[in-house]
């Protein structure tokens, strides 16, 4: 009989007993005929129970056979207790589905590798160097001639392969009304033969590509944007694209797998770094470095080559930052190069997300471990419960290992509905988050394949899970005596002391989720109160570019054209919108032609009225007039007072920009605004000056702007609503000009907070659902502990007991566990906050109040869930219980 | 493969037997061929008879059939197999060795 028809009568026992029946009636038939007597007959079969046991062994599998049973019975079992199944099943389903989500990004982000040849050997440079106040700030863009000089000195042992950050960028297929937006790329000619990838169609870069500036005017698209964008059409090669001022042919669609370097980002369109304007500059950073180093070679005497080569080409280009103070040289100077792993890419979402979904896997961890601590504490209380049936099954000769099968079968049950549950949640979950980080420019897109490696997870969690509740409880039920079982009596001491064990666990599981917690949501308060200096509310930005420049009355007349639209209020101009993430202009301050001094300067133009418009006041002297331009006048930030003027008034003293080649350019304060945030609101306040939009050069003629950002006060209407009308009207009356991109002031001010407000959003959440899961296990073992004891209490209240020391007599070791908990939990707490320190905001981890409120939550929640079991203690009638027995 | 004692060897060694010279018996036939022909000496009880077929059917030495009987009922019937044939051959001579390893040591004495 082969292994598969073993198997089918596992699972169709009744046809095998039937079977073996029907052949046993067959031969007692044959018996009687032959003319026995039927008595002798039937006697000569015995115990028919017993003979069809011994056959149905040979005949099927018996391991499988008990399981089939096992599962049977732990299904009735689960279905008999309707609720408490429930509630163990959708915790356990949500802690699961949590944790697989939470490796779903963690592994999309940061372990997968890249679906490129080496992933394994593939590195990144970075470099760390002090910034102005001496705090090592790393970064890793560089620029092409310090990368050729890298590469020449690394020849043989490992292969270098530059490549631009993805940046959302402005092209057409057609005229230049017809914009659109694309993630652009620009890559080493190089770096698609040294992953090894082949392209769908046409071709892909070569090294040949990398020859000379300017010379392969080709681009290549991601089989991703080929088929948004265009439908899989092969007529797409040939196609010609403009990119900024340049035409590039398409002329080749990449690999399906490769979707660029930076996981978080699709690249749509490859570029050669030959083609990058900046390509010749060595004061224009653009560039990561990948590199994979060849086998055999040892990482740090590549690091030294590499930083040394770094180190000279800084050294040589220092000596030409005339505008940059000793100081600030010296700093930039200790540049340290790093060379790191890079398997599965780099890009700023893993820098920015790193701790945050590192903590959050943390906090899910938590949820779990207090999940699973619930369910195993209601597996106890069930084993105890159950006790008379182990012993009575042990009594008729089941082994030890035979009820830890079935127990555990019963709990392997739990576990995989639960996982069934959570994978759903998952599902749903990862995706979930991922859309969440959404700033409104460039919301992060990353794949999240649930493949093998997150199946394997999964059930590798679900074992663990059933193991880490199941196993002791397992362990116990099968360990019964059935004498005292059967007795009825019980020894519940040791019980319950692995139940206070669970509950104190849980209590310290529950203080740090709640800790963790309270701290993300005031770092998320704080940053979200923080003073803008601006109202953003009503505000709308349009971005615009006018790619041959126009003059500041252009602008201006541009400004009034959109001021008559209805529903606008007030328009002004700048350079870029505040908080905007990717710009910035600084250079070192000069005050009565001293050296340039240590802290940077901050700069912004804006138009006449933008003060207004921004609704940010004047404390004192006047906002600019059409006439007033850069150099000429400024208008400083209070903090820009205080930096360079010691706070004394400053209207009317001068200051002058000190450039990078030397040049300086000269500024007379007309005016002091409050603070204000300018790039980032998690920086301190930077000294500011505002300066006019109207910039001359050095000669003193007008140069025109080529680009920046009106901004309209609405009133009465969403700001957004306007944005098409807007679009057209800007073409429409002068066709010089474009809107790149339309967005309002406040989704820059919150994208600024989505991480923290991510945080807040999940750590809220699991707090929740980790008090509530405390509160729910601490009941049930307090209303267990009750029924245990309820013979006990019973006779003490019939001896005279107050409600109060009954009511101490039964919560008294439940809270001091719950206390030991508390304890363990803060200790916890402290040496967690260290490390989860660069998360916050205004919030010390180690601030007192953070660890009183999440004690007194847990404490109330727990005086909350002891009321119940108090209460039916209480109401115990002697008389009852005690006839009873 | 587990090695059989002798006992249990002898009643598979019968069976065996018994079913190489008449193909398709049921388990009463079998029962009775054995009683018959050794001259109502050996007696092969219910209870371990089943277990025995079973358990060789398991093995594959023998193969088993339903084969229908008047008024609907089956009766199971039972058949050497190749296998069978092979292992009845090894049981004969195994039991030759023994029997006469006990006889010699009979003797002796």
């Amino acid at each position: 009989m082969s292994l598969w028809s073993r198997i089918t009568y596992a699972f169709r026992g009744d046809r095998l007993n039937h079977e073996i029946d029907e052949e046993f009636a067959a031969h007692m038939e044959e018996a009687i005929a032959a003319g026995n007597d039927p008595a002798e007959v039937r006697r000569t079969f015995g115990s028919q129970l017993r003979l069809r046991e011994q056959s149905r062994d040979a005949r099927g599998v018996p391991w499988l056979d008990c399981l089939r049973a096992d599962l049977v019975f732990g299904w009735r079992q689960l279905l008999k207790r309707k609720v408490t199944t429930a509630a163990a099943i959708l915790s356990l389903a949500l802690a699961i589905g949590a944790c697989t989500s939470a490796f779903r990004l963690i592994d999309a982000l940061f372990l997968r590798g890249l679906p490129v040849a080496h992933a394994d050997r593939l590195h990144v440079l970075a470099l760390r160097v002090p910034d102005s106040n001496g705090v090592p700030r790393t970064f890793d863009e560089f620029s092409y001639p310090e990368f050729a000089r890298m590469r020449a000195a690394t020849q043989g042992q490992a292969e270098l392969i530059p490549a631009s950050l993805t940046s959302r960028t402005d092209l057409t297929y057609a005229t230049d009304n017809e914009m659109e937006k694309g993630y652009v790329q620009y890559v080493s000619g190089w770096m698609f033969p040294t992953f090894e990838l082949q392209p769908t169609l046409g071709r892909l870069f070569t090294a040949a590509d990398e020859r000379a500036p300017g010379a392969s005017p080709y681009a290549v698209v991601s089989y991703n944007y080929w088929t948004r964008r265009f439908a899989n059409d092969p007529k797409v090669l040939g196609r010609s694209v403009h990119i900024g001022s340049k035409i590039f042919q398409i002329i080749g669609v990449g690999p399906k797998s490769f979707t660029g370097t930076e996981p978080g980002t699709i690249t749509d369109i490859f570029l050669p770094t030959m083609m990058n304007p900046n390509v010749t500059r060595d004061d224009a950073r653009w560039l990561r470095i990948l590199v994979i180093v060849n086998p055999g070679v040892p990482l740090e005497p590549l690091r030294a080559k590499l930083d040394a080569v770094s180190l000279h080409f800084e050294t040589e280009r220092a000596k030409g930052f005339a505008g940059m103070s000793q100081h600030n040289i010296e700093m930039f100077l200790q540049v340290k190069l790093l060379i790191e792993p890079a398997a599965s890419g780099v890009s700023r979402l893993q820098d920015d997300y790193r701790r945050a979904l590192v903590w959050l896997g943390v906090l899910v961890a938590l949820v779990l471990l207090i999940a699973c601590a619930n369910v195993a504490n209601l597996m106890t209380a069930q084993a105890a419960s159950r006790a008379r049936e182990m012993a009575l099954r042990v009594s008729i000769g089941a082994g030890r290992s035979r009820l830890v099968q079935l127990v555990l079968v019963e709990n392997a049950m739990l576990a995989l509905f639960s996982a069934a549950l959570g994978a759903i949640f998952a599902w749903w979950a990862a995706p979930f988050v991922v859309s969440r980080i959404n700033p409104p420019d460039n919301p992060a897109h990353l794949i999240l394949p649930a493949d093998w490696r997150v199946l394997a997870f999964g059930s590798l969690l679900t074992l663990a899970v059933t193991l880490l509740f199941g196993l002791a409880p397992a362990l116990r039920a099968s360990a019964v005596q059935p004498v005292t079982a059967l007795k009825g009596g019980e020894e519940p001491h040791s019980k319950q002391r692995s139940m206070y064990a669970l509950i104190a666990a849980q209590a310290a599981f529950c203080f740090v989720v709640l800790f963790l917690g309270g701290l993300f949501v005031v770092t998320f308060r704080h940053l979200n109160s923080q003073p803008l200096g601006f109202e953003p509310k009503d505000l709308l930005l349009l971005e615009t570019v006018t790619p041959h420049g126009q003059s500041p009355e252009s602008w201006s007349q541009m400004a009034d054209t959109l001021r008559a639209v209805p529903g606008v209020k007030d328009v002004a101009i700048s350079g870029w919108p505040l908080l905007s993430p990717n710009n910035s202009w600084n250079g070192s301050i000069s005050i009565n032609s001293g050296p340039p001094t240590d802290t940077w300067g901050w700069f912004l133009t804006i138009s006449p009225g933008w003060l207004n418009t921004m609704k940010m006041r004047l404390i004192a002297g006047r906002d600019f007039n059409s006439t007033d331009s850069f150099p000429g006048e400024a208008i400083v930030n209070q903090t820009f007072v205080k930096t360079f003027f010691n706070g004394a008034d400053a209207i009317g003293h001068t200051f002058e920009k000190v450039n990078p080649s030397g040049s300086r350019q000269l500024c007379q304060v007309i005016g002091v605004v409050p603070d204000a945030a300018y790039r980032s609101l998690h920086d301190p306040i930077l000294p500011v000056a505002y300066v006019p939009v109207r910039q001359l050069n050095e000669k003193g003629a007008i140069n025109p702007a080529d680009g920046g950002t009106f901004l309209l006060r609405t009133s009465g209407i969403n700001p957004l609503s306007l944005a098409p009308t807007l679009r057209r009207l800007v073409a429409q009356s002068n066709p010089a000009y474009r809107v790149s991109n339309v967005q309002t002031q406040q989704e820059l001010v919150d994208s600024q907070t989505i991480r923290e407000r991510l945080l807040a959003l999940l750590a809220l959440f699991f707090a929740t659902v980790a008090l509530l899961l405390a509160a729910l296990g601490l009941y049930g073992v307090l209303n267990y502990s009750v029924l245990q004891r309820e013979r006990e209490i019973g006779i003490r209240i019939a001896v005279g007991a107050r409600i109060g020391s009954i009511a101490r007599l039964v919560t008294a070791q439940i809270f001091v566990a719950v206390f030991i908990g508390a304890a363990a939990g803060i200790a916890l707490g402290m040496t967690s906050v260290r490390y989860v320190q660069t998360l916050l905001f205004g919030v010390k981890g180690t601030d007192p109040s953070m660890f009183i409120a999440p004690a007194f939550v847990l404490l109330t929640a727990a005086l909350l869930a002891a009321l119940p079991a108090v209460l039916r203690a209480a109401r115990i009638d002697p008389s009852i219980m005690l006839r009873a027995e | 493969m587990k090695k059989t004692d002798t006992m249990q060897g002898a009643l598979d060694l019968l069976v065996l037997k018994v079913l190489s010279r008449q193909p398709k018996l049921h388990g009463y036939a079998i029962m009775t061929v054995i009683k018959h022909t050794s001259g109502d000496v050996l007696n092969a009880e219910v209870g371990s008879l089943y277990p025995a077929l079973h358990r060789m059917e398991e093995t594959g030495w023998i193969r088993a059939e339903w084969a229908a009987k008047d008024a609907g009922r089956r009766t199971r019937l039972y058949q050497l197999t190749a296998a069978g044939r092979k292992q009845l051959a090894a049981e004969v001579t195994r039991w030759h060795t023994v029997s006469s390893a006990i006889h010699r040591v009979l003797q002796e004495v």
